[in-house]
């Protein structure tokens, strides 16, 4: 067995007596698209949060490409830098234009050149098929476009893994396809992603592992295929149902 | 009446500089405080924020003629300065609480997003106030900020009262000179409102200048 | 501390009769104000061309100098023309102008951000626009306006302070006259200072109150202090 590229062990975290992880378990290799699914409040951001230390679990380690991100001694920053996150309001840097969101990373982090920063800024843009908006800034920018300036300023840092917290839900319905046709195209290339998503097509198509947490634990996991047809425990099952009713109308 | 004029205006104005630096110093050196005083009590720890909250809440709370005085002799007691730093000084110590909100305020308009997604890129909590959260806030304290600076100007008379030789006080002199009070006032009034004036429209084309597209 | 409590006890009383005078020309500057700012606030936004023009000018010209020239111009200025005034008179109406400024833009304000939607539908209803400004409009402005309102009865403690320069006996000038008798200023106007903060902690705490009380769910506007 080769070493997983994320390994969480026993993760905890609580807000107060709220407990919103209950010791979660998981391991991921390198290639693996793996979609976390589950009703809201269960935790599924919180637990993709703790994989980068946004939030700090109360309990638990977390290995990333073999460095311990939990032990107080490790350089957090240094090793952010290679874990792409793409969140679900985007943030995109306000005040910058798209490549400069882009290009900010490679200079200010990586330490690149203006020159050479823009000419990769330019690349990723690409990649997400907006080279031509590079000079826009995210206010004139479309939920979509957004979305996809973000996963290239992501992308830009040449990550090992990329953590997706539900990346089109705040999205317009018109404008779920653009951002879910790049992830797709990622995931083709072999990127190492986790992706929280209620975009069951998605999952259904690209995941090599679903996840299906509820309060604060793992209920069940598996292939697509097992999920989607021969789910062991029946709240997979209601659950699966109720999100494909209520998403599977749309399209 | 149109001899008074040119005798009078230039005159008076022979304190503008005075005037330009007192507000100038006050305004800058209270911006460098109060944006100091922001950045703990947004982002430092709790005792001190809270420390700073209080002493800004009294500092609002009382006349500025009174804080200056106040200070100018608290400051003479300590070091000798002219009544031309002392009071400065003291107008920026005044500033500075009153900036210090604005730029708090600021400073939380921008959404913790925008720290988050900096952060993960790798870039530490420093170089994402520097980079990213401060551009932001400034740009947002435009509007507020020039409302302090034109009562900075017009604090600027305060130093009146320290025998600074600034507008206000060349105006009491030719009014003590030629008896005409009435006039040398209302010159110096003018003198203000044109100050006041070009500060308010110069942070404004400042503020469409910096304007980010599409907000 | 001993020297400074023997002091108090001369001080506290010269104080606090500063502390009355203050109170009293803050009384009478915002009253004085209300009725000059009120009416220019109405004059600024239905009063025609020409009304809206003068209270305009009015605002800016007294909200764009320092008030300490206003007063110097109407104590020690109106004198050229033969118009003298008490140093009291003097500073009624130094401060009453400035605050009917101030009040004027706080009215204002308030008055533009009720809707149009208001007016349209008092005048729906039959009412003529002096009666829609009357029953609708005003009564929604002034409680919109009462969290800066708020804001200047504090301002105008503080803004009182500076007739001082022309010896009316308020708070900060008996400060002044006990510093210079007893040679110890710093003492004395940190203790005017608690003073100050005395009036002002409890004036905020009732405004606080009154603001809260007579609060309308969902009717609010920001409050922007001077």
């Amino acid at each position: 067995m080769v070493e997983p590229i994320i390994r969480l062990e026993n993760i905890h975290k609580a807000y107060g007596k709220d407990e919103i992880l209950k010791g979660i378990s998981l391991e991921i290799q390198e290639g693996e698209v793996v979609v976390i699914i589950g009703p809201s409040g269960t935790g599924k951001s919180t637990l993709l949060r703790c994989i980068n230390q946004l939030t700090v679990p109360n309990k638990g380690d977390v290995w990333v490409d073999g460095v311990e991100l939990t032990d107080p001694r490790v350089d957090i920053n240094k090793a952010r830098r290679h874990i792409g996150f793409v969140f679900q309001d985007f943030n995109l840097f306000n005040h910058l234009n798209a490549l400069n969101n882009v290009s900010i990373g490679l200079k200010l982090v990586l330490g690149l050149t203006p020159e050479k920063a823009k000419e990769k800024a330019l690349l990723e843009l690409d990649r997400v098929g907006l080279k031509q908006k590079a000079d826009l800034f995210p206010g004139q920018l479309s939920g979509g476009q957004k979305q996809r300036v973000a996963i290239a300023r992501a992308l830009a840092m040449d990550p090992r893994v990329m953590l997706f917290d539900e990346p089109t839900s705040a999205l317009d319905p018109e404008l779920i396809g653009e951002v879910l046709e790049v992830m797709q195209k990622l995931a083709r290339e072999g990127m190492t992603m986790i992706c929280v998503t209620h975009e069951m097509g998605f999952a259904r198509e690209v995941a090599s592992r679903i996840i299906f947490m509820e309060h604060g634990v793992v209920v069940e996991e598996g292939s697509p295929e097992h999920m989607f047809t021969r789910p062991q425990y029946d709240r997979t099952r209601e659950f699966l149902g109720k999100i494909s009713e209520l998403y599977g109308k749309q399209k | 009446m149109t001899e008074t004029f040119t005798g009078l205006i230039p005159y008076i104005l022979t304190g503008l500089q005075v005037t330009l630096e007192v507000t100038i110093l006050a305004l800058g050196i209270g911006f460098i405080i109060g944006l100091g005083l922001a950045l703990v009590r947004v982002y430092g720890s709790k005792t001190p924020a809270q420390l700073i909250a209080v002493v800004s809440v009294i500092i609002r709370a009382l006349p500025h003629i009174l804080l200056l005085l106040l200070m100018y002799f608290a400051i003479a007691a300590l070091v000798n300065l002219t009544p031309f730093w002392a009071g400065s000084l003291s107008l920026a110590i005044i500033s500075s609480a009153y900036q210090s909100e604005i730029l708090r305020g600021a400073l939380l308009s921008v959404g913790s997003g925008q720290m988050m997604a900096a952060r993960t890129l790798g870039m530490t909590r420093v170089q994402a106030i520097r980079h990213i959260i401060l551009p932001q806030a400034l740009r947002q304290a435009i509007p507020a900020w020039s409302n302090e600076a034109a009562i900075i100007v017009k604090d600027s008379s305060l130093v009146y009262v320290l025998g600074v030789p600034e507008i206000l006080r060349k105006a009491q002199y030719y009014s003590a000179r030629t008896y005409q009070p009435f006039t040398a006032f209302i010159a110096v009034a003018v003198v203000y409102f044109v100050l006041t004036f070009l500060t308010n429209r110069g942070l404004c084309a400042l503020e469409r200048k910096l304007k980010i597209p599409g907000q | 501390m001993q020297a400074y409590l023997i002091f108090l006890q001369t001080a506290i009383p010269e104080l606090w009769a500063g502390t009355l005078i203050t109170l009293q020309i803050t009384l009478v500057a915002l009253i004085a104000g209300f009725f000059i700012g009120f009416p220019a606030a109405l004059a600024r936004i239905y009063g025609g061309k020409t009304l809206s023009a003068i209270s305009t000018t009015y605002t800016e010209i007294f909200r764009g100098t320092p008030v300490l020239v206003q007063l110097f111009i109407i104590y020690y200025g109106l004198p050229q023309f033969g118009i003298t005034l008490s140093a009291f008179m003097a500073a009624y109406v130094a401060m009453g102008l400035n605050s009917g400024a101030y009040q004027a833009e706080y009215f204002r304000g308030a008055i533009q951000a009720i809707s149009s939607g208001q007016m349209m539908a008092a005048q729906s209803l039959g009412m003529n626009k002096l009666k829609a400004i009357t029953y609708i409009i005003v009564p929604q402005a002034f409680r919109l306006a009462l969290p800066a309102w708020a804001n200047e009865v504090v301002s105008m403690v503080k803004v009182t302070s500076i007739v001082y320069l022309t010896a009316v006996p308020d708070l900060m000038t008996k400060a002044k006259i006990l510093s210079s008798k007893y040679f110890n200023p710093i003492e004395t106007y940190l203790t005017a200072a608690v003073f100050y903060l005395i009036i002002i902690g409890i004036l905020s705490i009732v405004l606080n109150y009154i603001e809260k009380v007579s609060r309308i769910p969902g009717l609010e506007m920001e409050g922007e202090a001077r």
